[in-house]
Formats: structure tokens, sequence, C-alpha cells
């Protein structure tokens, strides 16, 4: 019996593993598809799409492809400025919404139920549908800069932050996250003498380490993403994010190679951000935690 | 006059003429060429030269690429932000002249006298745009092709009749040596639909809508000759001539690669079939009963409604219509130059070109998409009217169900002013 156990296990491992493998190669397969197309020259790269030699680096390779990326965009400043706009946005956002969400969960005050509420009711209300509304919005506010008093957000960086930073989606699940931290810990920092800043700056936010993490890959990939918004406030190149700037290369005739290539550079700063945060994600899980 | 007012005098005109030197006015402009290094080198140049030729005006570019650049248009007009001179792609014009994004040319028409048809964008009688360069379509294909298949060449004075083109294509197809008798490029999507096809449903006797009032589209796509035309297209792809979905891969290189015998394509792709083959011909489009045709009108320059300085706009227009910059865009983005004199100064359109005979198909066959602000709708409507027939949608009722698409909309935009 012990032997034929060993052997469904030993079987069930195996097929577990396949599966899972197999479903790691469809997630892997465009990914690797996307770089090694990115080496190739178009005829080769659309004569290999009919076989497996689209995922491997043989034939004509070269760095031709980033060469006339290069060439025909300004790279460089599209994946900056994506960076600088999805990266304030993002730490701006936990701000913003980590402390809303606070003043949701552990402070009492009129009308608080009624106000999330209508928060969380924004989260059906797609984009598309207010897009047109904050754009006429964005067109006309106010702002105090080195030219004086001026009016109209439009071609600069904050007119592309600033009405992201407070997200319902955001507020939401830190609203779920703050929830479930023990009412103790509040109580006894509040008997400590402890104030509300405190509590939320020394007791909250230290063990919201995951719900962070997790806002943050979202908000990130959400911003960094963005295309209908810039293509509607961003008439100048300097202020242009990645997404708007990939139409530059679609042209009657398309260079694919160069698409890849342009695709796999804007990819990279996901990617880093992603394993960066996967290490402060699992080491905010091991650390959180409360002594009895 | 002393010496000190004399000092005073040239002191005074140093001033001035210092003052006019600043007094140079900007003007804004959008350009649809961002991502294509050659056609934004030459708008550059042509800007650059045009600052440089006199003291009032300065031109500051702005370029965006093609597919965002319409919508990146109707949020600035939305925002109020519209520049001095943008350009247009000439069937939206007169969409973007109704909706106020556009005002009425003030330049010199004599300049554009021997222009091309399809390069002037004419609305309710009015001059809105005017284009440097047209676009033309031609059956491209091998003479080596025909010759085996048996098919005299089509000349503009004698295209093949829909009897002739419909032999060629059955003739290529059972002859075994292609995959499909013809490339319809049904890859690309979106403005090529009505570019390329509608001109079809023209010489077959219809059209997307009644040009003589613009308010429906009852009867000239949805009559007896758009039916002909529908029940055509859709053979073509169930006799096996041509693909309903084509990949893109194929769209681009199958010609060159030999897997179709005929492809309809455009001047901007010659270069790339004349690079393939020695024996490359471009046949006028046939003519399936009143007379052939193809589409007319690529991108033109206007000034926006907006602008405060519709003077300074139009002197630069007017700048750039000169033959020299008609030939520098053509012979670096391979366009029909829009004068028989600019056409002569290029590599590829001067008499015994090789793609002189797209000038002759401009100049000949060339037919404007319907000129009406509803345009915009009508050629989404179409285009997705003829995806559905391609992929065996009943014709009559596919036609009858675009036609009450497109006079809802006409009717809710009070007949868009016609």
């Amino acid at each position: 019996m012990a032997m034929i156990s060993g052997d469904t296990h030993r079987l069930r491992l195996i097929v577990r593993y396949t599966i899972l493998g197999l479903i790691a190669v469809m997630f892997v397969f465009p990914l690797v598809f996307m770089i090694v197309s990115s080496f190739k020259p178009d005829l080769q790269l659309l004569t290999d799409t009919g076989s497996l030699r689209a995922f491997l680096p043989v034939g004509d390779i070269s760095v031709n492809n980033y060469l006339a990326a290069f060439r025909r965009a300004p790279v460089g400043l599209f994946i900056f400025n994506s960076v600088v706009v999805t990266g304030v946005t993002v730490v701006l956002s936990l701000l913003v919404c980590s402390a809303a969400a606070f003043a949701f969960v552990f402070v009492e005050w009129r009308g608080r139920d009624l106000i999330l509420t209508i928060i969380l009711a924004t989260l059906i209300v797609p984009f598309e549908t207010i897009a047109i509304p904050l754009l006429l919005l964005a067109s006309k506010l106010p702002w105090i800069g080195a030219e004086g008093l001026t009016f109209g957000w439009l071609n600069s960086y904050r007119v592309q932050i600033v009405p992201f930073v407070a997200d319902g989606l955001a507020i939401f699940l830190f609203v779920q996250y703050f929830k479930d931290l023990p009412g103790e810990l509040i109580e006894a920092a509040r008997v400590e003498g402890a104030s509300w800043g405190q509590i939320y700056r020394k007791v909250v936010m230290p063990l919201a380490g995951p719900v962070l993490a997790t806002v943050a890959i979202l908000k990130f990939l959400a911003m960094y993403n963005q295309y209908l918004w810039p293509l509607m406030v961003v008439q100048e190149e300097t202020y242009r994010p990645v997404m708007v700037g990939l139409q530059y290369f679609f042209q009657l005739n398309r260079a694919w190679g160069e698409i890849m290539a342009y695709l796999s550079l804007i990819t990279v700063p996901v990617l880093v951000f992603y394993l960066v945060l996967q290490r402060a994600f699992i080491a905010s899980i091991a650390s959180t935690g409360v002594k009895g | 006059m002393n010496r000190r007012s004399l000092i005073a005098g040239l002191m005074l005109a140093t001033a001035f003429s210092a003052t006019s030197a600043y007094a140079q006015t900007t003007l804004s402009m959008w350009y649809h060429g961002a991502g294509n290094e050659v056609e934004i080198k030459l708008i550059n140049e042509l800007v650059t030269d045009f600052n440089a030729s006199q003291a009032d005006w300065k031109v500051e570019l702005q370029s965006f690429p093609q597919a965002a650049y319409n919508d990146s248009v109707t949020a600035g007009a939305l925002a109020g932000n519209l520049p001095d001179i943008i350009d247009v792609d000439g069937p939206n014009m007169p969409n973007w002249a109704w909706a106020g994004y556009l005002q009425p040319l003030t330049i010199d028409e004599t300049k554009i006298a021997n222009f091309l048809p399809g390069t002037k964008g004419v609305w309710n009688g009015k001059l809105y745009s005017i284009g440097l360069w047209d676009a033309a379509i031609s059956l491209v294909t091998r003479k080596s092709t025909l010759d085996a298949l048996g098919l005299r060449v089509p000349t503009l004075d004698q295209p093949w009749t829909k009897d002739e083109f419909m032999d060629a294509l059955a003739k290529a197809k059972s002859s075994g040596k292609y995959e499909f008798a013809l490339d319809l490029g049904t890859a690309w999507t979106g403005e090529w639909f009505p570019y390329a096809f509608s001109p079809f449903l023209q010489s077959f006797g219809g059209d997307i809508v009644d040009r003589t009032t613009y308010k429906t589209s009852e009867g000239a796509l949805n009559g007896e000759a758009a039916q002909t035309f529908g029940t055509w297209w859709q053979g073509l792809f169930t006799d096996g001539y041509a693909q309903a979905t084509q990949d893109p891969a194929d769209r681009d290189s199958g010609f060159a690669n030999g897997k179709y015998a005929f492809s309809w394509n455009g001047n901007w792709a010659a270069l790339g079939a004349l690079a393939a083959f020695d024996d490359v011909l471009f046949l006028p489009a046939p003519d399936f009963g009143n007379g052939s045709k193809i589409g007319a009108a690529s991108w033109q320059f206007g000034v926006s409604a907006k602008s405060q300085h519709p003077d300074g706009a139009s002197k630069f227009i007017e700048f750039a219509l000169q033959d020299k910059y008609l030939a520098n865009f053509s012979n670096g983005i391979g366009l029909i130059p829009a004068t028989p004199t600019a056409a002569a100064m290029t590599e590829n359109y001067k008499p015994g070109g090789p793609l002189n005979v797209f000038f002759d198909l401009s100049a000949k066959q060339g037919f404007v998409r319907p000129v009406t602000p509803g345009y915009v709708v009508q050629a989404k409507v179409f285009e997705k009217a003829l995806a559905d027939i391609a992929k065996g949608a009943e014709v009559t009722a596919t036609l009858d169900a675009a036609v009450d698409e497109i006079n809802a909309d006409i009717e809710k935009n009070s007949g868009y002013g016609h």
C-alpha cells in the first residue's frame, strides 16, 4: 500500500508540474518571442513566425532594431516620462489612499460611511466616461510656476499625475486590510497617548506591507499603461509617455523588429519594479505579526 | 541735423530694427509624421526654410504619430488648444470644417491651379485644405504573370472590364501557382477599406452615400448597383480568390514571396514591389461599368478656426506649395507630387520614371471619398459592412443595415449642414 501511495504521489507531482510547466510556458513564450524577435531583421522575423524558430535566437541576429528604434523615436525620453509619472503617482497614491482609508477605518466622524460609499461607487464609473469633462477641467485649472499664474495644465507631468492620485480601488483595498488589523493595537496606542498621525505612521503603516505592495503593483501597471489620457492632454513630445510613443512605430509599412525592440525596452522598468517589489512583498509578509 | 540728433536717430533706427527682429510672431503647427524619420526631416527643413525666408512669422512644429493624430486634434479642439496650422487627412476635412476646427484658406488660388484634383480640400464651395501630394492605388502584378496567364496588359484608356478582371483571377487560381489570386490587403483595417474598396462600389454605379444631397444612403449603398457590387465582393472570398482575413505579414511580403498573382496596393508600397521583381506592372483599376476609379485625397494643410494669425498660416502654406518641396516630399516618402512640374523634378514620377504611371492614375482615375462631415461615421459603417459580407453575411440585409445606420447618424446630426 505504501508503495502504491508513493507512486500515486509521484504521479500526481509529475502531472502537477507538467501542467504548471505548460502554463508557465504559455506565459513566458510571448515574452521570449518579443525579445528574440527584437534581434531579427523584419523579413526573417515574419518568416520565422510559422515555426519554432520564432522563439530561438537563430539566423541573422543583431542589435540593428534597437539602434533603429532609438533613431525613430526618443525612446529614453518616453521611458523617463513614464517612470516619472508612474513613480510619483504610485508614491502619492499610496500616501493619500492609505491616509484616507485610515480615516475611514479608525477615526469616527460624521458622514464617514456615506462618503466611503460614494468613493466606492466611483469604481463602477469607467474612466472613458469622465475623460472629456476631466479634459475640460484640466485645460482651465490654474497653476503658479516660473511664469507666474497661468491657466491650463495641458502638456505637463502634473496633468498626468494629479487626477490619478486618489483612487477608489486603492482606498477600498487599504480599508479592507486595515479592518483586519487587531483593534487592540490601536487602542493600546491611544491609551499610551499617541496621536492619530503617530498611530498612522508608527503602528498602522509598518504593518501594511502586503497591501502597500499590492496597491503599488496595481497602480504601477495602470499608470505605466496609460494611453487615452496622455493622448488627450499631452501634445508636446517632451511629456509623451511610452504607450503613446509606441504609435511612432505603427507606420503604414510596419517595422516589426523595431516594434519588438521598443516593447522589450519599455518592459524593462516593469520587470525591475516587479522584482524589487516582489522582495518587499515577501519581506512584509514575513515580518508582519502581533506579539501576544 | 546736429551730431546728437544723428546719434539719437541711429539709436532709434537700431532699436526699431531690433524690435522688428524680435517681433516675429509665433505660429504653432501640428503634423502627423512622428516616427517617420524621413518625413520629419522634410517637414523640419520646410519649417526652417520658411522661418529663415521672412521676418514676420516663426512656425513652431509639434509632431504626432499618425495613429494618434486625429484623436489628439479632437481632444485639442475640445480643450480649446488647437494650433494655427494643422494637417488633416483629406476625407476628414469636411468633418473638421463642419465641427469648427478649420477655417477656409485664404491662399492665392492661382498657385494651385495645376494641382491634382485630389489634393484640393473643397467643402461647401470653399477651399479648406491643400495637399502637397496625393496617393493612388493600382493593381500590382508582373508582366511574366500576365504572359503566362495569356492576359492583355490593360491601360488607362482601356482598362480591364469586369469580365476580363474575373477571367484574370480565375486563370491565376486555376494555374495552381499562387496561394491566392488576389491580395486585397484585408489585413489593413480602418480607412483602408473605404479608401481602397469604395471605388469598386462607385465603379459598379453605387456609392457610400447619395452625393446629390448627402442626406441619405438609401439607394446608393443598397440599390441595385450596390447589391451587385456586394454579391461580387462576397464572391471574391467564397470563390477562393482572396482572403477575408489576412495575416499582416502576408500583406507586407506576400506578393514579393509569390503568394499572390495580383496585389491591390498603393504607390507607397510600389518601390518595394520594384525591388522584388524586375517586371512589375502597375495596372489601372478595372472598369465595373461606370468607369475605372481609385481613391483620392491624402494629407493636407489647413488653418485652425481658432488661429489668431490666419494670414501668417496662409503664408506658410503658400510657401510650402513650391515645387521643390513637393518634389522633396515625393522623393523622400514616395508620394505623388501635386503638380506635373514637381513630378518632373522627381526620380520616380518624372516622365519615364518607374512610378510615373501613378501620376496619371491619380489625375485620371482619382475620385474623392464622399465630401461630407458624416463621412467619418460612414467610413466605419462601410468598413464593417464589407468585412461582414466578406465573412459570409447576407448581402442585402447587411447593406440595408448599413444604410439604416448611416441615415440615423445623418438625422442625428441634422443633416450635417447639407
